[in-house]
This record gives structure tokens, sequence and C-alpha cells, in this order.
């Protein structure tokens, strides 16, 4: 098991409540997953900026004096909003590459959670409620975002196993199930240049969305292709900068409810997750046909 | 009536009221609030009651049920009425996943429409949707008749033993060993009662639908088959 929640706004008024929307609809989903938890907000892209989310697991003395150490590195000034176990880094866009290279031999025990313009993940280990209340979720203001509850089947209990998983610029990838062929597909990936930090499955789905996406497909068509290569069980939401994905395997025994209403689309694993959003009662409430993609974007 | 609302008192409170209920009791009439998608609601009540319940429901509502006639003003979730003895579920939305799963008895109506492996194993219960159902619908069913108003997905029927599946529009495709047969007239009689009973009369008619059963190719055991087994 595992449970997924996600939420794309389409009223910018309820940008604001992002996190707080988001944060409910997690804690409802904690007997799904209660190992792990974490979320990816997209809070919006500032001017010439982009953002590095990275992860310590000793961040009183890997992120001390981190944003100084990174300007002296870099030339140009970095921004470091530190949260917990980790730390938001607003670098300027085109020193992003520098500062991530800048970064691995600083403080080689930091790991980047993830990098672009808009997109933040914060995951660890621990009750969803716990690991919302540690990043301060509930505040976080944002477009869309993606939370995952993790009961772990494929590979260990740490923090960099727990999902969401990010393996491209402003992408992450969650997932309930699991897969069956990951390990071939991981040496494939490898060979054409994708890096991998675990040994999870999921992380090898995410790689290998990126690697479509990549290679110049849309969202649409890598969920499509992935159809074809990824064999197991998986429902997959998806963000990206724009929006988010949804798709399920063909059997489908992994559950999904959508809803939707002017306002905005959300996903739940079940439809507990999405009875206190507003205008619940009047949404049009489905579940995504097996086989078949899905995505909202802006 | 008995209102219970489940946002205050908790699963655990209704359901052990409900299963203390035995044979023959005064509260007849029961209604459910606040269910906001709970797993196992009214599963396993073993009394002649009527349960209502006003929203939405989460996985096994109804599981289990003997005797009680129970209400969904909402939409169910998976296996909703799984390995129902006897008695009516009523579903007045959609049904997820496996509604009606390994049913050995009574009824199970869906309004809307059902999602996959909808009569999965089923084993005497009746089932009538009256939307469509999706793939693997009735996959394993041994006994029992499935009415569909609408269409059925992939693999209808698949490995199916002697179950009964009715199906007014189209089958996306037949599982192994699932064939269509011919509608004779006692199927139009049961289909008629089934109908009727389903609150589909008004709906639909007995002679619009196809017959679908085993060929009985897959489930005897040939001798001569053995090295494939």
């Amino acid at each position: 098991m595992c449970g997924i929640v996600g939420l794309f706004l389409k009223d910018p008024k309820l940008e604001p409540q992002l996190g707080a929307m988001l944060t409910d609809m997690l804690i409802t989903m904690t007997d799904r997953g209660p190992d792990s938890a974490g979320i990816a907000i997209y809070g919006g892209a500032k001017d010439g900026l982009g953002k590095i989310t990275i992860q310590s697991a000793h961040p009183e003395n890997d992120f001390k004096d981190l944003d100084g150490d990174l300007h002296d590195a870099i030339g140009q000034p970095v921004t470091m909003l530190v949260k917990s176990t980790h730390a938001v880094l607003e670098v300027p866009l085109a020193q992003m590459d520098a500062a991530r290279s800048a970064l691995s031999h600083l403080r080689p025990g930091v790991k980047v959670m993830s990098a672009g313009d808009s997109i933040e993940i914060f995951k660890e280990v621990g009750l969803p409620k716990d690991v919302a209340a540690r990043f301060d979720v509930a505040r976080m203001k944002g477009t869309h975002g993606i939370g995952h509850t993790r009961m772990a089947t494929e590979s260990a209990v740490t923090t960099m196993g727990a999902h969401p998983f990010s393996t491209g610029p402003d992408q992450c990838l969650v997932h309930n199930g699991s897969l069956s062929n990951h390990n071939g597909l991981r040496r494939e990936l490898i060979r054409k240049g994708m890096t991998f930090e675990t040994q999870n499955d999921t992380e090898v789905a995410a790689a290998y969305v990126s690697q479509k996406l990549k290679e110049g497909e849309d969202l649409g068509t890598a969920l499509e292709s992935g159809l074809e290569d990824l064999d197991g069980f998986y429902t997959f939401v998806v963000g990206t900068k724009n929006g988010f994905g949804v798709v399920r395997d063909p059997i489908a025994c992994k559950p999904a409810v959508m809803a939707e209403t002017d306002d905005y689309v959300a996903f739940g694993s079940e439809y507990r997750a999405l009875v206190n959003l507003p205008g619940i009662e009047n949404a049009r409430v489905w579940e995504p046909e097996p086989a078949t993609v899905y995505f909202w974007e802006r | 009536m008995q209102t219970f609302d489940l946002g205050k008192e908790g699963l655990r409170a209704l359901n052990s009221s409900l299963h203390a209920l035995k044979g023959q009791t005064n509260m007849t009439a029961w209604e459910v609030i606040n269910p906001k998608g709970a797993h196992a609601i009214a599963a396993g009540v073993d009394a002649p009651v009527e349960i209502t319940v006003r929203g939405s429901t989460g996985y096994y509502c109804a599981g289990m049920n003997k005797q009680a006639t129970i209400r969904i003003k909402g939409s169910a979730g998976p296996g909703v009425a799984e390995n129902m003895m006897s008695g009516t579920v009523i579903i007045d939305g959609n049904a997820s996943q496996y509604a009606g799963a390994t049913g050995r008895g009574g009824l199970l109506v869906i309004k809307g429409n059902a999602s996959s492996r909808c009569g999965v194993s089923m084993k005497g219960i009746d089932i009538v949707v009256h939307g469509s159902i999706g793939h693997m619908s009735a996959f394993m069913a041994q006994s029992g008749n499935l009415v569909v108003l609408g269409d059925a997905g992939d693999a209808l029927g698949d490995s199916l033993y002697e179950a009964r599946l009715f199906v007014r529009g189209s089958v996306k495709s037949l599982g192994a060993d699932c064939i269509e047969k011919e509608m004779r007239p006692e199927h139009l009689a049961l289909l008629a009662d089934l109908l009727k009973r389903g609150e589909a009369d008004g709906k639909a008619k007995p002679e619009e639908f196809k017959r679908y059963g085993s060929a009985r190719k897959l489930y005897n055991f040939n001798i001569d088959n053995a090295s494939s087994y």
C-alpha cells in the first residue's frame, strides 16, 4: 500500500491554501502509508531565480554558512531558507549547474531533493502529520502539489526512499504499487546517463519519465511510453512545472479517485482524502480508467 | 429511526451497535450520516433492518451482509457488499472495483457504473448494474446472476464457471472460456424478475439483453490435457 494525494488549482484565490489543503489530504492517508511521507509543492517561480531543495542528515553542520560558501564559489548571491533537515536555496538560473557542482564539493553529505524554477520537495521518515509539521507544509503556497504516504515494499525505509522522487528539472513522481522490471530499466537508464540515489523501483519510473522528456517527448507521450515499458502495478502521479499527470497500469488494482470542480482538480488514493475539499459535494468524482493517461496543465 | 453520526461517534461504535442486533429487533431503521468515505461501514450486519448511509463510503461497505437492506446515498469504494450472504445493498452512485466479490447470496444494485472486477468470484449473489462495468468483471464467477444495462469492459467472465451474465450494451471483449449463449424463455423470465427487484424494470426490457456463460472447456479436468495443467 501507499497513499497519494494531489491538487491542481484552477482558481488562483486558493493558492495561499494549497499547503493546508494538501496537508489535510496527506494526513487522511496515514493508514495507507505510515512509515514516511513527502510532498512536492510548486510554489511559483521568481524572475531569473531557480530553486534547489537540499537535505542533510546533519543540517546543523552542513547548512552552516552554506549560502555564503556557495556565493563565494559561484560569484553570485544565494539565499537559503532552512526547514528542519531540508533547505531551499535560491540561485540565479544561469548558475544552477555551477551551484549544484559546487554543492557536491562543499558539502558532500548533502542530497539534492529537487531543482527547478518552481518545485520544492520535502520528505522524511515518520508519520505524515509529523513530517508535515516538521516542514510547516500547511503554510506553503503554490499552484499545484503532490503528496505521498509510504508503506515500503521495494526498498528500505529511509529519507531518500520516500516519495516524491525528482529526476529532472521541476519534475517529480509518486507511486502506489511495485515495479518488477526496474533493475533492467535502471541499467538502461544509467547507460543513457541518468544517475540514481537509491535501489528504489519508483526512482526508476521517475528517471524513465525524465529521460523521455529529455528526449523531447511531452508528458502525455512519455506516460504512454511508460505503459509499454514499465512492468508491474502502479498508479503514478507525475508533477511538472505546469501541471500534473495521472496514469494507472492496465490491471489497475491500485486505487485512484479524482474530483474536479471549476476551482481545482484533486487526486486521492481514496475518496476519504478528498472529503474536506471545498465544494466536493458537487464535484465530478470519478476513477481514472486503466492504461489511460490524464493530465492537467496551465 | 436511529440516526448515527459517524463523524462524532466513530465506526467501532456503529458496527458494534449493528452487530448487537440479533434476529428480530424494534430498531429496524438506521441512518448513518457523515460517512466521508470511511471503511467497513455496516459490515457484518446480521439482522433484518434497513440502513441508509447518507454519503459516499470507502472500502468494504456492507461486507458480509446478512438479511439487512443497506442503501448508500452516494458512491461506494472498493469491495462493496463483498461476500454478501443475503439481504439487499443498493448504491445510488457508482461502485469502485470488485463490487459484490465472492458474494454468496442476496441482491446488489448499483445505479451508476461499476469499476473493474465487478462480481469477481461471485458464488450465488445477484448483481444488477444500471450503468456499465469495468474490465475483468465476473472473473471466475461460480453462480448467481450479473445484469448490466450498459456496457462491459475487457475480459468479461474470464475463466467463468456457472454464473449467468446478461449485458444489454457492448462487451469490449470476452475472457477465456466465456461465450455468448442463446436467450431462452426461462432466462427472459429470470431477467424480468431481476430487473424488477433491481429497480430497473422501467429502464430496460429483458429481450434487449444478450446472455453470456461458460463454454465449460476450461474448468473440467481432461486427462488428455494433463501435461498442460
